[in-house]
């Protein structure tokens, strides 16, 4: 055989600078990584400190008895438990039907334009800060007047709106078209399509929405601060139209307080909040599987 | 016999399943309509997609459309049930006539059009949310009609589609449940049961296998006694298969429409040879 051999070459051989660019891989793989977990420690955190202060002062009486007298001890949040769970239901009585309306008539019967400029102003109100929306409600029903738990329930109304109306939505938009369109060939008028056909299929991701509004507004303070939280904090109220104790304002004022068994019980009240809307978080999770699972199949 | 809690309106299987009081035959031969195109021209916003066309549909036939992707065979039968004018920015111009009532007249109500012609997709569509049984009688009970009526219409229409034996014993159950050729013939039952004059189908066995095609073809050939039958298909074997009659369409224009035989064997048309002998498309 004439001439030299041509020089062995390894196809497999690895490309110049191979290996900095695989450090560099695992470096961010590894930053990546501290960040996620991080902020998991971060939830942990809050979690844990929350119930290491607030379960001491968990008891029975401290969930289902008013506030002692002033100056004896004893006693609970009741009365805010109940006063928030009013507030909150009164919000979404109003806020989630026009949100699912607004998030129909976005979804099936506005032109494109007319639906975007909805959703930018969603998108707005959504990110107004909540105090600003406290003022405003104080502004428009509290002055001049009083408070009462209607100008509470309102203000949280606002902040509801655009969270449930852009998650509604999302959620109708993934309602696949071609659902529509058997409802609308076989003859069916456009609203009986929406009510009979769109709705029950996006169901499940309209209760998501809807559950991550509570959620959300179920710890709200500053719109509070404005519309409902002058009370007497002794007694159950049951009338909207008193300011009605609830927890995030009782917090607030237990912490103010010098007394250290009011400290307690602010933990402790604190604890009750994040417990319901962990609660919350994870029921919408649920409805929110269940839901994509049936989109999908 | 215990409920089952999806049945429609917690009637139990039984119920649902039980023969109607008056179980009249409508299952024999009926006269369908013919549906006559004239100059239609349909339009996506500024673009053109139907040039003018004119084609008549017979009674009690079936006409399949073929054509190269894009030729605007999809956008023809949605003109005729009027599906076009859904789409946003859509429009069509032009007379398309059930016997002799033309459906784009002013003061057509359009669901009466679609209650009159029916339309199969693509893709099977049922309702998720309804049962077997509610998602046939989803045309009736919106409209209207209910009660034996509705159930004789439902029972007629699955055992019209050959689903009965293999539903009778679930129509309670989820109509996701089925197979994709099932869920087609459901979706067909479903467009029967309001007994329409045409069916319009598009493309119906695409996304099946070959097995269920054939049972949906079998099906066609049955359906013409009662309905006049349009069909687009891709596929030029299964025109050869159940068509009386065939169109053939390119860019928007009607090239030819012909018996079934003579397009494949002898077409008139240098275009319409070159598609059907697979030159292109």
């Amino acid at each position: 055989m004439q001439g030299a051999a041509p020089a062995h070459r390894n196809p497999l051989a690895p490309a110049p600078g191979a290996r900095r660019r695989r450090l560099i891989n695992r470096a961010m793989e590894g930053v990546a990584t501290v960040a996620a977990a991080l902020a998991v420690a971060v939830l942990l955190l809050v979690v844990i400190s929350v119930l290491i202060k607030g379960l001491p002062a968990i008891n029975l009486d401290f969930l289902t008895k008013n506030p002692a007298p002033f100056g004896q001890r004893g006693g609970g949040i009741a009365n805010s438990i109940v006063g928030s769970a009013i507030l909150i239901g009164l919000a979404s009585a109003m806020s989630v039907p026009v949100a699912v309306l607004i998030a129909i008539f976005t979804s099936e019967f506005a032109g494109r334009r007319t639906a975007g400029a909805i959703r930018f102003a969603l998108d707005i109100l959504n990110g107004v800060p909540t105090i600003v929306t406290g003022v405003f409600v104080f502004g428009l029903i509290v002055y001049g007047a009083r408070q009462s738990g209607w100008a509470g329930g309102i203000a949280l109304a606002v902040i509801e709106l655009p969270i449930v109306a852009r998650s509604a939505q999302e959620v109708l938009e993934l309602v696949p078209r071609s659902l529509r369109e058997a409802g609308l060939a076989l003859g069916l008028r456009r609203w009986r399509v929406v009510l009979r056909i769109v709705l029950p299929t996006a169901a499940g991701g309209l209760i998501t929405g809807a559950v991550l509004g509570v959620a959300r507004v179920a710890g709200e303070t500053a719109p509070l601060l404005f519309t409902s939280s002058i009370f007497s904090n002794f007694g159950l109220t049951t009338n909207p139209a008193q300011a009605m104790p609830n927890i995030p304002v009782t917090i607030f004022g237990l912490s103010e307080s010098p007394s250290p068994s009011d400290h307690a019980a602010a933990w402790a009240a604190a604890l009750v909040l994040i417990a319901f809307v962990l609660l919350l978080s994870i029921v919408a999770r649920s409805f929110h599987e269940r839901s994509r699972s049936r989109l999908r199949g | 016999m215990e409920l089952d809690p999806i049945a429609s309106r917690g009637e139990s299987q039984r119920d649902l399943a039980r023969a109607p009081a008056d179980a009249a035959d409508g299952a024999g031969p009926r006269r369908g309509c013919s549906v006559t195109v004239e100059q239609l021209r349909a339009y996506y916003g500024e673009q053109q997609v139907l040039k003018g066309i004119d084609i008549t549909f017979p009674a009690n036939e079936v006409t399949a459309i073929i054509g190269p992707s894009g030729c605007g065979k999809s956008t023809l039968v949605r003109c005729i049930n009027r599906m076009h004018e859904e789409v946003p920015g859509a429009r069509a111009e032009g007379r398309v006539l059930l016997d002799t009532e033309d459906v784009y007249a002013p003061k057509v109500d359009v669901t009466a059009v679609r209650r009159a012609i029916g339309m199969v997709f693509q893709r099977p569509n049922p309702f998720p949310t309804m049962s077997i049984f509610d998602n046939v009688a989803a045309g009736l009970k919106l409209a209207g009609i209910r009660g034996e009526r509705m159930r004789q219409r439902v029972h007629e229409a699955l055992r019209a589609v050959g689903l009965w034996e293999e539903v009778k014993d679930r129509l309670g159950a989820s109509g996701a449940g089925l197979s994709g050729g099932q869920q087609q013939r459901l979706c067909i039952a479903r467009t029967i049961a309001v007994e329409p004059e045409v069916v319009l189908m598009d493309e119906p066995c695409s996304a099946l296998d070959p097995i269920a095609t054939l049972r949906i073809e079998e099906l066609i050939d049955e359906l013409k006694a009662r309905y006049t039958i349009v069909i687009v298909t891709h596929n030029m074997q299964q025109a050869a298969r159940v068509a009386n009659s065939t169109a053939f369409m390119l860019d928007g224009e009607l090239i030819e429409h012909a018996p079934t035989n003579d397009i494949f064997t002898t077409p008139r048309d240098e275009r319409t040879e070159r598609y059907v002998t697979g030159k292109f498309g």
